[in-house]
């Protein structure tokens, strides 16, 4: 259908200044992405130039039918990889028309955390590796799995190469690409040890900026299966049994953990960590204990341990950091189904401002 | 297949001063889109944008049952022009209307009467805007059953579709997105797209446009995508209950607002014409297209047929007022009561006369 390609890649550049705008937010469940487009008279890069929209809040669980307006504040704005040109992705998020956040509003939050002062002076960047697996669209089933039945052992996939190793690596390219694109500080890739499973990493990015870009990385990522017809999945733990879960560790570090001596500030932090396991657990994502048994490099759920090159812990340290007496951490708790708006804030709350 | 998208795509302007003009009507059941092309000499400048420099054509009436066999000639007069987006380069689009040799408007010629309505002195002084919401539903080609639906069953319920994104809840989404690219190109004043809330379904806005050239462009519009939808093997319907039961209809919301009403004070100026509205209700219903009474139910984002109400943010409204309009004290409203398949000349029209010239 070559014609339609030509219509779907035609460069407007050449007759029209206008550009399209796709404006994107998290609907009423906290995981599911909307988006819609509009036009909008000339080139944008700021995205307090941006107009504030609104969307029919009664179909995506968020608001009544007799009073279903919700305002979408544009806060981040990215290249649009898939309409190209001068187009653009737009990151919002939610409020009233009063001007209240809506309750699934979570970056609200998270911006006035990383605002704080003794969090900016700070400085924390954040490296997240956010996991997921591919189904095939009809039978739910993972990519390259047979139907009514299961691909040998994990062991060749990690990292894997071959017809017979690897499923779905043009989702994956055109995925890294296609955020390197769109200025998505995406900083690598690589299949994952459960067949069909993948991973790529976003940052490292400074405050809620994290965020922004992970939930956009997402978005790019959903936009691509739905491309390809496969079906996307963020769940935790996919296949049950002997197969690995889906996680987003999240890599942190502060200015002070940089500086040298870091280790010690490091050490400090992981404390205050393990004083709001639970707390920390219970914002990590939903069916998170089908997945932190601690088998499959997991640390299970209820015990809060640490450890340098450790897989098996809730936090590890590289040894690259051991070595160095500063550097950064890595969160091994979160589930791919996070929302990194909760989890970046809530790392620096408790680590830099909270109070034992 | 590249050597026929070669051809398909060659460009005529280094060969040639000749441009293709497609010229384009709707036919005798109202919502029939029909064109056939012509080519037409043209000197400096090469981009031809002005209806009156081309020439008027003809078509065989008895082949879209706008005339009888033994006197079938039906004369085209060119109305509107747009960038052809398929040819491109200076081929174009004419958007026509329809008289009998003698120069009057055949009886489906609905653009003659709203063209009348748009150019009588009060209607002109208020400037009339519309932007209209273009909803429909895409069909795989030989089932008629919506794209991304499984044959013989259906997709879990509505909630997911609205503004979705992935393979299981968007559905189609290259047609809508070469849609929205064509009709800029062609420069057609699309503001903007999103997923439907019934999954297959769709949504495009035309709009602000000033009186007539409403319905031009957004007959245009849909002739695109009707030449989009065939290049893509997917039927394009316009139905406005396409599956009965827990889905939603498909409509053509209208937004509307005259200089009065974008003004300051403006607010009271919405009132009294939604006031009228809802005097001349049955007047309107009957004209906002075929088989409305199958979506109007009161349920799916309606108000029911039968009952004229209107509201703040409320979309079981028959019209709404958006919350930016009650705050600024002026804006516009929307009357959410056209189906998907009104004839846009009608029902801006029929708007304008409401609510300006007609005295209860």
């Amino acid at each position: 259908m070559s014609l339609l390609n030509d219509l779907i890649n035609l460069n407007l550049s050449e007759t029209t200044e206008k550009i399209i705008a796709e404006y994107i937010w998290i609907g009423g469940s906290g995981m599911d992405l909307r988006s819609k487009a509009r036009t909008l008279p000339g080139p944008v890069t700021d995205p307090a130039k941006l107009p504030k929209w609104n969307y029919d809040g009664s179909s995506t669980d968020q608001a009544p039918g007799d009073d279903s307006e919700v305002i979408l504040y544009p806060q981040a704005i990215f290249k649009d990889p898939f309409r190209r040109g001068n187009n653009i992705l737009v990151m919002c998020d939610a409020y009233t028309p009063g001007g209240d956040p809506i309750p699934t509003n979570k970056r609200y939050n998270a911006a006035k955390i990383f605002s704080h002062p003794h969090v900016v002076s700070e400085e924390p960047w954040y490296g997240i590796e956010q996991e997921y697996t591919l189904l095939q669209k009809d039978s739910r089933w993972p990519l390259g799995w047979p139907l009514g039945g299961f691909p040998g052992p994990q062991g060749p996939y990690y990292c894997g190469v071959g017809a017979d190793k690897s499923f779905g690596r043009d989702i994956v390219d055109a995925h890294y690409k296609a955020c390197l694109y769109a200025g998505v500080n995406i900083s690598g890739i690589n299949g994952e040890v459960m067949p069909g499973q993948w991973e790529f990493q976003v940052g490292p990015a400074v405050g809620i900026s994290a965020g922004d870009e992970l939930w956009i990385a997402r978005y790019i990522l959903e936009r691509i299966t739905e491309i390809a017809g496969v079906v996307l999945s963020f769940d935790p733990k996919p296949i049950p049994g002997d197969w690995n879960g889906a996680g987003a560790h999240t890599n942190y570090s502060t200015k002070s953990m940089r500086a040298d001596g870091g280790i010690h500030v490091i050490k400090k932090a992981i404390e205050k960590l393990g004083l709001r396991h639970k707390d920390h657990i219970a914002a990590y994502g939903e069916g998170n204990e089908r997945r932190l048994t601690g088998r499959h490099e997991t640390a299970n759920i209820n015990t809060f341990v640490w450890g340098v090159a450790n897989r098996g812990a809730s936090i590890r340290v590289g040894r690259d950091t051991e070595k160095a007496a500063k550097g950064y951490f890595e969160d091994r708790r979160p589930a791919s189904n996070m929302d990194p708006y909760v989890v970046t804030s809530m790392i620096a709350e408790t680590t830099i401002l909270w109070k034992p």
